[in-house]
């Protein structure tokens, strides 16, 4: 994007006080294929979108269970989540050992930003290409956390990383206030419509997503196929009817894409 | 730090250097400590003295310390080797509390903590010379466990060390039983610590009772127990056995 002259090492600043490398870093999460996470008060769901490198190979696999109760879905360099995913689940299962209790996210995700920090001030590094979304739980409830390259990390109620999440996110943006009170079935129907969200019009397909779920009571896991089929027949069962609320927000929160893939409605009924 | 175990007593000598590295025998030892759950928590009793050998040499020792918000740890054995413990839970709870985050160290993990840390000392033939019991109440779970200083670690709802193992903890089978109020769980622990006052010669008529439940712990003020020795065979103890010996 920018060729500058103070882009080639990452220790080295602009005069407008950028660390460049951190920033391109920052680009190369929003390369990778979607990444999607929400959270209610009891449950936290993470999906993602199946991205193949060909038809004759397998798709990446972008969530990882890091504990019972901690789950990570990546974008962008997936070798760099794998690396942090091992390290992840490494502090995870370390603190198991010695106190015989999970270890809360919160410190986690500290950890975890401690490390991608380490990598923007040395000069014998390079930044982490990886976003994370964190999902756990933990006395407090449960948490859904973002883990920036530059070594940053939010708490979030809802969140989508990676490419077309934009209109993920603006989906969720609209209904992220009922997300603390929803059921479970709803948190995991809102995920699967905000992958649809990223898919620009393409026939949503319970092999194009994974979805995993993880709540107090339920540890992390991921659901088979057949469940995410089901939920995505429940809206794309009938593909004319204007009373499906669920469709309806989605071709309304859907203002850069255009909605005349298979099966999806012309028209935007609600909001313009 | 090198550790090194002598091979034979000739090189006591030169390994003499080495030894002093590492924990042998004991010096100065608390005796007995006895717990309970009850009711709201769990109630834990200790005398407060400290031997030197065969002497009871000092008798205003707490053996008995609140660690974080929701646990209690005594500790019988070493004083020395109690005070370390102390010193490394209060890193361990300072760190805790530092965080900030709401989540905060339990008896469960503080338990796990120090049987981990007793054990490792084990393994490398230096051990605290400790048996400690954690109590403590976290979201109204009661927890009430013992670490040994070889690493042996357990649960139960009373538990003992040292001689109250032997005289204390039969009673507590007889007599124990869930969801004991306050006053009976001190008369429980009272009776116990009668029994080992009269028959360990390391215990001393000077003892804690300590108290942890949700709301946080409490202990006692030191007092004594009320003691009996108009025993008739206390009167004339040689009168099955006349004559110097």
């Amino acid at each position: 994007m920018f060729r500058n002259q103070y882009d080639t090492d990452v220790t080295t600043w602009s005069p407008t006080g950028r660390l460049f490398q951190v920033e391109y870093a920052m680009e190369a999460v929003k390369q990778g294929s979607a990444a999607i996470g929400l959270r209610s008060r009891s449950h936290v769901v993470l999906a993602s979108v199946n991205k193949a490198q060909s038809e004759l190979s397998s798709h990446q696999r972008k969530i990882f269970k890091v504990d019972d109760h901690i789950g990570v879905a990546i974008a962008g360099l997936t070798a760099d989540g794998r690396v942090l995913s091992r390290y992840m689940r490494s502090e995870s299962i370390n603190h198991s050992f010695t106190y015989e209790s999970p270890l809360p996210v919160g410190r986690l995700v500290v950890r975890l930003a401690d490390k991608a920090q380490v990598c923007t001030q040395r000069s014998w590094k390079r930044p982490y290409g990886v976003g994370l979304l964190v999902g756990g739980l933990d006395e407090s409830g449960a948490h859904l956390y973002y883990n920036c390259p530059s070594g940053n990390y939010f708490e979030y109620q809802a969140f989508a990383i990676g490419s077309r999440s934009q209109a993920a996110k603006t989906y969720l943006e609209r209904r992220f206030e009922s997300f603390n009170e929803s059921s479970r079935e709803d948190l995991i129907k809102d995920a699967i419509l905000a992958i649809r969200e990223t898919l620009q019009g393409e026939t949503l397909k319970s092999s194009l997503c994974t979805v995993s779920v993880l709540g107090v009571d339920e540890p992390f896991h991921f659901l088979d196929q057949e469940s995410i089929q089901k939920v995505i027949d429940t809206f794309e069962k009938v593909p004319e009817e204007e009373e499906d609320g669920g469709e309806a927000e989605a071709e309304a929160a859907a203002a850069p894409t255009e909605q005349g893939g298979a099966g999806d409605q012309d028209v935007a009924p609600m909001e313009m | 730090m090198t550790f090194t175990i002598p091979i034979d007593n000739g090189d006591a000598l030169k390994n003499a250097e080495t030894d002093s590295q590492r924990t042998l025998y004991p010096y100065v030892t608390g005796t007995s400590i006895v717990a309970i759950k009850y009711k709201d928590g769990v109630l834990m009793a200790s005398d407060m003295g400290g031997s030197y050998g065969s002497t009871l040499r000092y008798k205003n020792i707490e053996r008995v310390k609140a660690i974080g918000k929701h646990s209690l740890l005594g500790a019988s054995g070493e004083i020395s080797d109690f005070q370390e413990i102390l010193r490394y839970l209060d890193e361990l709870v300072l760190n805790d509390n530092m965080w900030d985050d709401g989540n905060s160290l339990g008896p469960k993990e503080v338990h796990n903590y120090l049987t981990r840390v007793m054990y490792n000392r084990r393994n490398k033939f230096n051990p605290l010379w400790n048996t400690l019991v954690l109590g403590g109440v976290k979201n109204g779970q009661s927890y009430l466990g013992m670490v040994s200083m070889i690493g042996v670690s357990f649960e139960d709802n009373h538990v003992a060390t040292g001689f109250g193992n032997h005289l204390a903890r039969p009673i507590l089978r007889d007599e124990w039983h869930a969801d004991l109020s306050f006053e009976d769980g001190v008369k429980l622990l009272e009776k116990c610590m009668r029994v080992l006052l009269y028959r360990d010669r390391s215990a001393i008529n000077k003892l804690q009772i300590a108290k942890i439940t949700e709301e946080g712990v409490t202990v006692s003020q030191p007092y004594s127990l009320k003691t009996f020795w108009e025993f008739q065979a206390f009167h004339n103890p040689t009168a099955g056995a006349q004559g110097s010996w």
